[in-house]
C-alpha cells in the first residue's frame, strides 16, 4: 500500500495515501467548527469534572469544588419552597379547621393545596369531585356522611383511616355477617322489606311488621331507630337515596348476608401534618361538610 | 509500533481492540458503582420478598407493567413531592431485576403499597375504568380465574437464593404455608409476619376461598415503598 498523498484531479482534494486496487481514498476532514466545538467540549469537561461529583476512587469519589448532590439539592429545594409558603404553612398549622375556613387567604390557600393533594391522594376512590365510586367508595360531594361530616371528624377520617389496622385510632366497625344463621333466610327477606320501605319503597303488599320488630333489635343500634345512621358508629343512613354497595333488592339482601367493608388507608405517615388539615378543609367545601 | 493498517488488516486485533475500548467505559461507568459507599448504602427495614409477594412480582413482569409503571422516584421536588421520598438504590436490593423503569404511561408505583385499599386494587385491576375514568390502562380481570399453586414457590426461593436473596431454610420450608396464609383471613399469620414484617395479610383479592394472582399482585403492590421506615432514617444518612 503507498503512502504517497497526491491531489486527486477530478475534485482537486487531496488523498489520504490510502490505496486499494487503484481506489484512493481522499482526504475530507472534519469541519473545522465542528473539531473546535469538540476540543471545546473537552476543556469544559475538565472544568466540570474539577467542580462537580466525578471520579470514582474504590468506596468514595470525587466530590468536586461546589459540593453538589442531587439529594441535597431536593432537600434545598423543598425546604426552599416551604420558606416562600411559609407564613401560610404556619397559619395552617396554627390554626384550628374551624379558623382556617373563617380565615379567606388561609382558606383560600387550603382549597388550592387541598386541590392538589385530593387528586393525588384521594381522587382514585373517591373520584376527581368527590362523586364516589360504585363498589363502597363513598361520595364526598353530598351530605351523606358515614362517619360524619364535620370538620374534625373529616380530618380524623383522613388521618387515622377507616378499618385500618395499622392505625389504633382508625375508625372501626364490623357489620355481622346475618347469613351465618343469625337470621333465617326468611328474616332477612323480612329485614330486607323493612330497609326498603325506610327509603319510601317498601314492596307492594309485603308485610312490615316482622322486618321492624327485627331491624329494632338488630340493626337500630348502628343505624339508628329510623335508619337514619349514626355517624358515631359509623352506621350508614339506610333512610335516604344513597347506597354503598347498590340500592337494588339483592344488593341490600346480600350485604345483610355477608357485608363487604371497606377499608381507607390511614394518611398521616404519608403526608405532612398541614396537608392533612388542608385537605379536611377541601373535603369539608367539596358541597356537603356540616 | 501500531500502525493502523495492522486492525484494518486483521479482523480478530479489531475485534479485540473494539471490546477494549468499550470495556473502559463499562470500567469506568459502571463498575464503580459496585464499591461507592453511596451506592450500596444500607437501609433498615428491607427485606426479601415473601412468597406472595415474590409470586405476585412474576405477574407484574409477566404482564409488562413495567412498560407503563416506574418503580424509582427520582431526587427530584416535583417527583418527592407527589410520590413520596426519593428511591433509594437499597430499596431494590433483592429485585432480579429491577423494575425501576424509564418510562412513565401511568403513575410510579415505588411507594403505591399503603396508598390505596386492598379492594380498590381489586376493583381497579377488574376494570380500571370503573374507578378512574380517565385511565388508559388495560383491564387484568382474568387475574381472578388464574389459580396459583403454592407448592412451586419453594424452588423459586432457591432459585433466588443463588443470586444472593438472603432466603433462609426455614422460609424455603415453609414457602408454600406463607404463601397461602397470606392470602387467609384466617390463616396463622405469626410465622408469616416474623419471616416478612409488614407483610399485608388477609383477604387480598376479595374471595378468601382461592389463592388466585389477583392476591399476588395485591400483595406485592402494597409491600412496594413500605419496608422502609423513612422516619427512623437520620437526613444526614442520605446525603452524600
Amino acid at each position: 500500500m503507498p503512502t504517497k498523498i497526491e491531489k486527486d484531479r477530478l475534485t482537486g482534494k487531496e488523498t489520504t495515501g490510502h490505496e486499494w486496487d487503484g481506489i484512493k481514498e481522499l482526504n475530507t476532514p472534519l469541519p473545522k467548527w465542528w473539531l473546535y466545538v469538540f476540543y471545546a467540549c473537552i476543556i469544559w469537561s475538565i472544568g466540570y469534572m474539577v467542580l462537580y461529583p466525578a471520579i470514582p476512587l474504590g468506596t468514595t469519589y470525587t466530590k468536586g469544588l461546589l459540593g453538589w448532590s442531587s439529594r441535597e439539592q431536593v432537600r434545598d429545594q423543598i425546604a426552599d419552597a416551604r420558606e416562600r409558603q411559609g407564613e401560610f404553612l404556619i397559619g395552617i398549622q396554627e390554626s384550628s379547621l374551624e379558623e382556617i375556613r373563617a380565615d379567606s387567604t388561609l382558606f383560600t390557600f387550603a382549597q388550592r393545596g387541598g386541590a392538589v393533594a385530593f387528586a393525588d391522594n384521594c381522587a382514585a376512590c373517591h373520584g376527581a369531585a368527590g362523586q364516589g365510586n360504585v363498589g363502597g367508595f363513598p361520595v364526598l360531594a353530598d351530605d351523606d356522611w358515614i362517619w360524619g361530616g364535620s370538620l374534625d371528624s373529616i380530618h380524623h377520617t383522613i388521618v387515622h383511616g377507616v378499618r385500618w389496622e395499622d392505625d389504633p385510632d382508625t375508625r372501626f366497625n364490623m357489620m355481622p355477617a346475618y347469613g351465618d344463621g343469625l337470621l333465617s333466610e326468611e328474616e332477612i327477606a323480612q329485614v330486607t322489606d323493612y330497609v326498603l320501605s325506610l327509603s319510601g319503597r317498601a314492596p307492594e303488599g309485603a308485610d312490615l311488621a316482622p322486618g321492624e320488630e327485627i331491624f329494632a333489635i338488630q340493626c337500630a343500634a348502628c343505624h339508628g331507630e329510623m335508619g337514619e345512621g349514626v355517624t358515631d358508629l359509623g352506621g350508614p343512613n339506610l333512610s335516604d337515596a344513597i347506597w354503598l354497595y347498590g340500592s337494588e333488592r339483592n344488593e341490600i339482601m346480600a350485604q345483610i348476608v355477608n357485608p363487604q367493608h371497606g377499608v381507607m388507608p390511614a394518611f398521616q405517615a404519608r403526608l405532612e401534618g398541614e396537608t392533612l388539615k388542608m385537605l379536611s378543609i377541601y373535603v369539608h367545601a367539596l358541597g356537603g361538610g356540616q | 509500533m501500531f500502525k493502523h493498517s495492522l486492525f484494518e488488516k486483521n479482523s480478530i486485533f479489531l475485534v479485540i481492540g473494539i471490546l477494549v475500548v468499550v470495556a473502559i467505559g463499562g470500567l469506568v461507568e459502571i463498575a464503580p458503582l459496585y464499591w461507592l459507599k453511596s451506592t450500596i448504602e444500607e437501609v433498615k427495614g428491607v427485606r426479601p420478598y415473601s412468597p406472595l409477594e415474590l409470586a405476585g412480582r412474576n405477574i407484574y413482569i409477566r404482564e409488562g407493567c413495567y412498560t407503563c409503571h416506574s418503580q424509582q422516584i427520582r431526587a427530584l421536588r416535583d417527583e418527592v413531592e407527589r410520590y413520596g421520598h426519593y428511591s433509594l438504590a437499597a430499596e431494590s436490593m433483592y429485585d432480579h431485576p429491577s423494575q425501576w423503569g424509564s418510562k412513565r404511561t401511568g403513575p410510579d408505583l415505588a411507594r403505591v403499597g399503603g396508598k390505596y385499599s386492598n379492594e380498590w386494587h381489586v376493583a381497579h385491576m377488574i376494570d380500571p375504568r370503573a374507578v378512574v375514568p380517565e385511565s388508559i390502562m388495560p383491564p387484568y380481570a382474568f387475574l381472578l380465574d388464574r389459580l396459583l399453586d403454592p407448592n412451586e414457590k419453594a424452588a423459586h426461593l432457591e432459585a433466588k437464593q443463588v443470586v444472593g436473596v438472603p432466603y433462609t431454610e426455614e422460609m424455603v420450608a415453609e414457602a408454600a404455608a406463607d404463601m397461602r396464609a397470606q392470602a387467609d383471613p384466617n390463616g396463622d399469620h405469626a410465622g408469616l409476619l416474623e419471616r416478612y414484617p409488614k407483610a399485608v395479610v388477609g383477604n387480598l383479592d376479595g374471595d378468601p376461598e382461592r389463592l388466585t394472582e389477583m392476591d399476588a399482585l395485591v400483595a406485592y403492590l402494597q409491600i412496594l415503598g413500605q419496608m422502609v421506615d423513612f422516619t427512623e432514617v437520620e437526613p444526614e444518612q442520605l446525603v452524600q
